[in-house]
């Protein structure tokens, strides 16, 4: 047995950056093993996803859907998966790091009893009995190497550290999956979701991302000189805690550890400081900029292009400066 | 109503690591251990569950070794009631940890569990999720604000997921991990310490509690990250467009 299964929350119109990479992590923990890789497509937008998922060089692409699974929680992704595994068997069963796999994905190694390893980074070895991954720890100052000892295992993967799979010849098989009738999900109720409504990309699908901190002083002051910036790149605009925790912008912005976790072509960090916090959310990005008036911030320590200067002089100077060669 | 707990020792938030120099351990000698402090959220939002009314008995728990009762004894002083340490020693993974957690919470029987979403040493991220799952309870992850209703019997509770605020219901008893913005933990008072002294802490056999698991994941050897080469600093705006459209950034 040495086959991956990677399954997708199926739930927007199109596969994500997220998505992809979970493909990616697929076929290359497969190869690692000598098998093949699957997908199940989990949720309302599974059938209409799946001819673009067959195109990843799957072998095949399985696809459930049931009322149940219309709105997300845990204790229905969780039984859903459970209950399509029993009878079939995968070496890895694996998705890419998200709100809702951090939620169900332990909840189902639980059901299933088998170990996890949580955001892997890199794939060392893989044979039916053990699996080693490498993963950050330590608020993503060092890597630990993660073996585990089992013939079956879950994973989530860093989706920044996994590329898309190489376009397949001939697209997988798609196959319709009835969900189960029932699906446990004991006393949870979904209310609704509040997002704050943008125009920009997504932080995780971004190449550039415009950061921003507590130097910024605020929504009357610097944010929207950074957010004049961002649009200026077609960039997505990200930010440290205290600017979330500041009510300044809301939460799905936050970078760092106990945020988003990205990697964007550029960063551009903006009054912050560059905590280890934040710092674990960004360090993988390719390029880093960084514009703070003190010149021993640790976010230069990571900065590729540092500029030691006030962000009110400098952000509509440098936004300026694009603009005139855009235009 | 009561409330258990869940909480680790951790090496202290902005603690920086080391590799021993044999090259596959932690070199900890120095380092000042606290209580996870996404657990310190959990312990202070039991608290205030408890200030807000009504017969509340607040529970934590941990398992470890010897070295975690000083953590413990954080958590009593902070104002929970009483403590339960799991002894054990050595690598136990998630599920094993989780197993132990939910076998205390079978014996406890508490009508919600508190935890914190994740560990800041190993950042798994697993325990909580994993004890919902063998106790067949609702669980609620990345909590920023918890609302019990009011005849006791459930929870809405409001998630920072990544597209935004989600709230849900859970059903007690109930497992809920605990995120950055859900309190201010407060500070023990001198009164609280010399209290927390006297407050029970009762040591528990891993095998007393069923435990049959083995450890299966297991971590082998830690790295330092790849040395990154120093950047350059730049004295101008203009100066920065030009190395941006030198190297096609922008
Ligand atoms: C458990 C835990 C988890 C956490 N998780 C996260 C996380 O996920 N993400 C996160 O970001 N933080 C996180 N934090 C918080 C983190 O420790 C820092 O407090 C936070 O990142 C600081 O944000 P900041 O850089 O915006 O503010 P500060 O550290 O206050 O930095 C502001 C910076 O702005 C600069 N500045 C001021 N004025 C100007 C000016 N006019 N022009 C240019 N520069 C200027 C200053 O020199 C300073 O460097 C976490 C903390 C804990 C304990
Ligand atoms: N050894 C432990 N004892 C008690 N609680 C734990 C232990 N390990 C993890 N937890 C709980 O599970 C949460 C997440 O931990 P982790 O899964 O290790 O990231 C922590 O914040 C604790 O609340």
């Amino acid at each position: 047995m040495t086959d991956t299964l990677v399954v997708i929350q199926a739930a927007a119109a199109e596969l994500s950056k997220s998505d992809l990479s979970a493909a990616g992590f697929g076929s290359q923990a497969a190869s690692a093993a000598g098998g093949a890789y699957d997908i199940l497509l989990l949720g309302p937008m599974a059938s209409s996803l799946s001819s673009t998922a067959a195109g990843l060089g799957a072998r095949t692409v399985f696809t459930m859907s049931s009322g149940e699974l219309e709105a997300y929680t845990a204790e229905a992704y969780a039984s859903a998966v459970e209950a399509f595994l029993e009878g079939r068997s995968w070496r890895l069963v694996a998705a890419a790091t998200s709100s809702s796999t951090k939620e169900y994905f332990p909840r189902l190694a639980a059901l299933l009893d088998v170990p996890m390893a949580s955001d892997v980074l890199k794939v060392e070895s893989s044979d039916s009995q053990r699996v080693v991954f490498t993963r950050a720890v330590f608020v993503g100052n060092l890597l630990a190497t993660v073996e585990l000892e089992a013939p079956r295992a879950l994973v989530t993967c860093r989706a920044s550290e996994f590329e898309p799979p190489a376009a397949a010849a001939e697209p997988s098989a798609i196959h319709e999956v009835e969900a189960p009738s029932e699906l446990a999900h004991p006393g949870k109720s979904f209310v609704g979701i509040e997002a704050a409504s943008s125009d920009r990309p997504d932080l995780k699908e971004a190449d550039i991302i415009v950061s921003v901190g507590r130097g910024t002083r605020g929504l009357e002051e610097g944010i929207p000189l950074c957010e004049k910036l961002a649009d200026t790149l077609g960039a997505a605009l990200g930010a440290t805690r205290a600017v979330v925790d500041a009510g300044w912008m809301a939460n799905e912005f936050q970078i760092g550890q106990t945020g988003k976790i990205v990697a964007p072509e550029v960063y551009i960090a903006i009054g912050l400081s560059g905590s280890i916090q934040h710092l674990a959310g960004m360090r993988n990005s390719k390029t880093i900029v960084a514009i703070n008036t003190d010149p021993e911030a640790p976010i230069f320590d990571v900065a590729d292009f540092g500029l030691v200067a006030d962000l009110f002089d400098a952000v509509p100077e440098l936004t300026a400066a694009l603009e005139k060669r855009g235009g | 109503m009561k409330l258990l707990v869940t909480l680790k020792r951790t090496p202290q938030r902005d603690a920086r690591i080391r590799i021993s120099e044999a090259g596959d351990s932690l070199d900890l000698d120095n380092v000042q251990f606290e209580v996870n402090p996404f657990d310190e959220l959990a312990v202070e939002e039991a608290l205030r569950i408890r200030e807000a009314g009504g017969e509340v008995e607040v529970v934590v728990v941990t398992v470890g070794g010897e070295e975690c009762q000083q953590q413990l004894i954080s958590a009593l002083a902070m104002g929970a009631d009483r403590a339960v340490r799991v002894e054990s020693s050595g690598q136990l993974d998630s599920l094993r940890v989780a197993g132990a957690l939910a076998a205390v919470a079978r014996r406890e029987e508490p009508d919600l569990v508190l935890a914190g979403k994740l560990a800041v040493d190993d950042e798994c991220g697993q325990v909580p999720a994993m004890m919902a799952g063998l106790l067949g309870w609702p669980q609620a992850n990345q909590a920023s604000s918890i609302e019990l209703s009011e005849d006791a019997s459930s929870l809405r509770v409001v998630c920072e997921v990544d597209a935004g605020l989600e709230t849900v219901t859970l059903a007690l008893p109930a497992v809920v991990m605990a995120d950055l913005r859900l309190n201010e933990p407060r500070y023990a008072s001198l009164p609280g310490i010399m209290k927390a002294k006297k407050k029970p802490v009762e040591v528990l056999a891993l095998d007393e509690l069923g435990d049959a698991g083995s450890t299966r994941s297991r971590v082998t050897g830690f790295r330092a990250l790849e040395e990154k080469p120093p950047g350059v600093r730049l004295d101008t705006v203009e100066e920065l467009v030009r190395a941006l459209e030198e190297r096609k950034l922008v």
